[in-house]
């Protein structure tokens, strides 16, 4: 099944997360990965998801969300130019003979190291999901004690796209 | 700024200044306060027995007037009670408000005594809903609840008004709905003029077309959009159960409803057209049966307001998303007139063939529940408003009354809700006082909300019930006899005199068990200045045809018996 990477604007309300996640479960969508936070105008969030599933339920997916009040804007940007990224946190074991190794890996992905301990390190990566991928496999044989990836962000690219906040005109309760 | 006034008062401010005078309610302690503050305002209140009378009444009332509904209950049960008339209202799209009281705010979260999470329970049987904590907001989405109910494809709105927010006071005033903007309302779709053309050449030169015409186009106004785009082209129309009205069922034209209960003829025209044009529908499984068979000639244009209805279940050659009657508009001058009399031949063939089948036909000195909608129709003469229930007699009202105008039928259709109809029909009379309503129901259905006779007189609204008993849950039994080999498992029902409920209600009652009565007991009924109770004792064990079994192609039927010389006869159905 196809992934889309799919981008909706909301209006920054409580429960508009309980909305959308309950849409997403009533309508059987399968969300992969789901990241939500501010964007530049004050009172909209900005969700992007990645959704799996043919071209019917990805365009169901688009038009349910679109019947929501809260939200103001949607769009599947999966074959558009865009510049897709995700960020992980990895603690992995270390020891006097791993350290070296990790830190030239590190270094190699552009990875950061963000914390040292006695035996174990906090690498903080960021690019696209595929180099994260092979980051954490590669981190694998040394021990991956904690992780956590935070899911797809993205924004398309080119200059003629910051209409998110602009088109909105009201906004829900004061 | 206006003046301070309380939360409570900002309701009924914002009801009046909606045009709302009569609601359906019941109250209790978190929506006191604004129930204590109803006195002073010249609303009607109409007592319900059960929140699920009140949200149905609701619900009939703007099926009946086009207008908004409007219920209220308190917070947790009551508002719970109210949860089957928003899911009805919902899937039918009916413009209902439901304003409840919630626990105060200090509370909120606590377990309290008689706290439920409504936003959360109402959230997918809503259109949208509100918790309102601060009574500063209240003015603003009461204004946006009722826009959001009646603008686009209308539905359902709660608003939840937590107990302090009701007794707090404010000075915002009420905004003008013109300045309350919600972006989910504000993708209202143009006409497109494209699909438009290019749905005017697919019909143009199509040989077979068949229109299905759904509640949309009653919802729109387009019924004489419609009429005008069936006769400029000659084009064949049938429709959902909702879409019943769209068309007056006496036009040459009109083939009545389609689907698994639907006429033989107007199924096998759906089968064999060559263009499928349905408007303002949405292809439900009840009208296509087995996906994969239905309509496997015909290119599909679907005019639709709703855009996730468009290739949701029925891929479309063309889609005109947007207003029924806005499209419909632009379509016309563009329709090329024709005459299909081959194509209008070949379904009067099919019509003549399955009139042959009619069970009408059969000579009974019982009643069965199609004399009975018969005899309904001759003495009412469409002259009314008829509120169903759900099941056997649902299906045989939509098949033999003759329905001539638009909302002249109450029923639920997509979500099925057994108790829909008495309380419907009393929300259809207190909005339109000037019609004569019915309420058809069955036996099942009748004692789901017949607590509500007592709303009838308290509150003197005279309407007509005429409860078609066959003593079993009819539909379910009829699934058993066909599908389960006749195991009746829990459909026999018990029903209580009705003649002596009646009574026991201060409510004229009459008992039928004789088709010779029929004409008699209706006239009486229908020409009664107050409330009717009909009891009509009907064969038990008589089963709606045509019927397209579930998971079958709607050509698939299992057809009427013929009829051919039917004096005396036993009926083996
Ligand atoms: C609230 C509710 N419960 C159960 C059902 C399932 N159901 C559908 S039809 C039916 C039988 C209805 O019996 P009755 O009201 O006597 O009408 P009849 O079919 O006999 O005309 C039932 C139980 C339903 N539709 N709604």
């Amino acid at each position: 099944m196809p992934r889309h990477t799919i981008i909706a604007w909301m209006e920054d309300k409580p429960g508009v997360l309980a909305r959308i996640a309950n849409l997403f479960r009533r309508r059987n969508f399968n969300i992969e990965s789901l990241a939500v936070g501010h964007t530049e105008t004050p009172g909209v969030s900005r969700m992007t998801f990645v959704v799996e599933g043919d071209s019917r339920m990805v365009d169901q997916a688009v038009k349910q969300l679109l019947k929501l009040m809260p939200i103001i804007r949607v769009e599947d940007v999966t074959d558009k130019p865009a510049v897709v990224r995700e960020m992980a946190l990895i603690r992995v074991r270390t020891d006097a003979q791993t350290r070296g190794e990790i830190i030239q890996l590190t270094e190699i992905f552009r990875g950061q190291i963000v914390d040292v301990s006695r035996d174990s390190m906090v690498l903080q990566i960021v690019g696209p999901e595929e180099r994260v991928d092979r980051f954490v496999d590669l981190m694998e044989q040394f021990g991956i004690v904690e992780m956590v990836r935070t899911g797809r962000v993205a924004m398309t690219r080119g200059d003629d796209n910051n209409n998110n906040g602009a088109k909105r005109k009201g906004t829900m309760g004061l | 700024m206006a003046k301070k006034r309380s939360g409570a008062d900002i309701v009924w401010e914002a009801l009046l200044a909606e045009g709302v005078d009569v609601l359906f309610g019941h109250p209790g302690g978190a929506i006191l306060p604004t129930y204590d503050a109803m006195t002073k305002y010249p609303v009607r209140h109409i007592l319900a027995r059960h929140e699920q009378g009140a949200a149905h009444m609701a619900d009939g009332y703007a099926r009946a007037t086009g207008k908004v509904g409007v219920c209220m209950a308190t917070s947790g049960p009551g508002a719970l009670n109210l949860v089957t008339g928003l899911a009805t209202a919902m899937m039918d799209s009916i413009p209902v408000v439901a304003i409840t009281g919630q626990v105060p705010t200090t509370l909120l979260g606590n377990d309290a005594f008689q706290e439920t999470d409504v936003v959360g329970v109402t959230l997918p049987i809503t259109k949208h809903n509100f918790l309102v904590t601060d009574v500063h907001e209240l003015p603003w989405v009461m204004r946006a609840a009722f826009k959001i109910a009646r603008t686009g494809r209308p539905g359902p709105v709660l608003v939840d008004i937590c107990k302090d927010a009701q007794i707090a006071e404010t000075d915002v005033p009420l905004p003008d709905p013109d300045d309350v903007h919600v972006p989910g309302l504000e993708r209202y779709p143009q006409v497109d003029m494209t699909a438009v053309r290019e749905a005017a050449a697919l019909i143009n030169k199509a040989k077979r077309p068949l229109i299905i015409a759904g509640h949309g186009v009653l919802l729109s106004g387009a019924e004489r959009e419609l009429q005008e785009l069936a006769e400029r082209g000659s084009i064949p129309v049938t429709t959902t159960l909702l879409g019943i009205g769209s068309i007056p069922e006496t036009h040459p034209l009109a083939l009545g409803m389609c689907g698994m209960h639907g006429e033989a003829f107007a199924n096998m025209a759906i089968q064999k057209c060559d263009v499928l044009i349905g408007i303002g529908m949405r292809f439900d499984d009840r009208v296509t049966g087995r996906l994969a068979d239905f309509a496997p000639n015909a290119k599909v244009i679907h005019f639709e307001l709703d855009p996730s209805e468009v290739n949701k279940n029925v891929q479309a050659a063309v889609a005109v998303v947007g207003d029924a009657k806005e499209s419909l508009q632009a379509l016309l001058p563009l329709i090329e007139p024709v005459s299909r009399a081959e194509w209008l031949r070949q379904i009067d063939g099919w019509r003549r063939e399955s009139q042959e089948r009619d069970i009408a036909n059969i000579e009974v000195d019982e009643v069965i529940p199609p004399h009975f909608m018969r005899e309904l129709w001759h003495v009412t003469k469409a002259d009314v408003i008829i509120a169903t229930d759900v099941g056997q007699h649902q299906m045989w009202e939509a098949q033999y009354y003759i329905h001539q105008r638009p909302n002249q039928l109450l029923t639920s259709g997509g979500l099925g809700t057994m108790g829909y109809a008495v309380p419907a029909a009393i929300g259809a009379k207190v909005g339109r006082p000037e019609e004569t309503v019915w309420a058809v129901v069955g036996d099942g259905g009748f004692q789901m909300t017949m607590q509500e006779l007592g709303t009838i007189v308290q509150e003197d609204i005279p309407i007509k019930i005429a409860v078609i008993r066959n003593g079993f849950l009819g539909m379910v039994r009829q699934w058993q006899q066909l599908f389960y080999e006749k195991r009746y498992a829990a459909t026999p029902i018990f029903c209580p005199d009705l003649v002596k409920l009646g009574e026991a209600y201060g409510i004229p009652a009459r008992r039928i068990t004789r088709r010779d009565e029929l004409h008699d007991a209706i006239k009486e009924a229908h020409e009664s200045k107050g409330p009717f109770l009909l009891d009509v004792k009907v064969m038990e064990e008589v089963n709606v045809y045509p019927m397209v079994a579930p998971g079958a192609g709607i050509d698939e039927m299992i057809r009427r018996p013929i009829v051919q010389n039917p004096s005396g006869m036993t009926p083996a159905w």
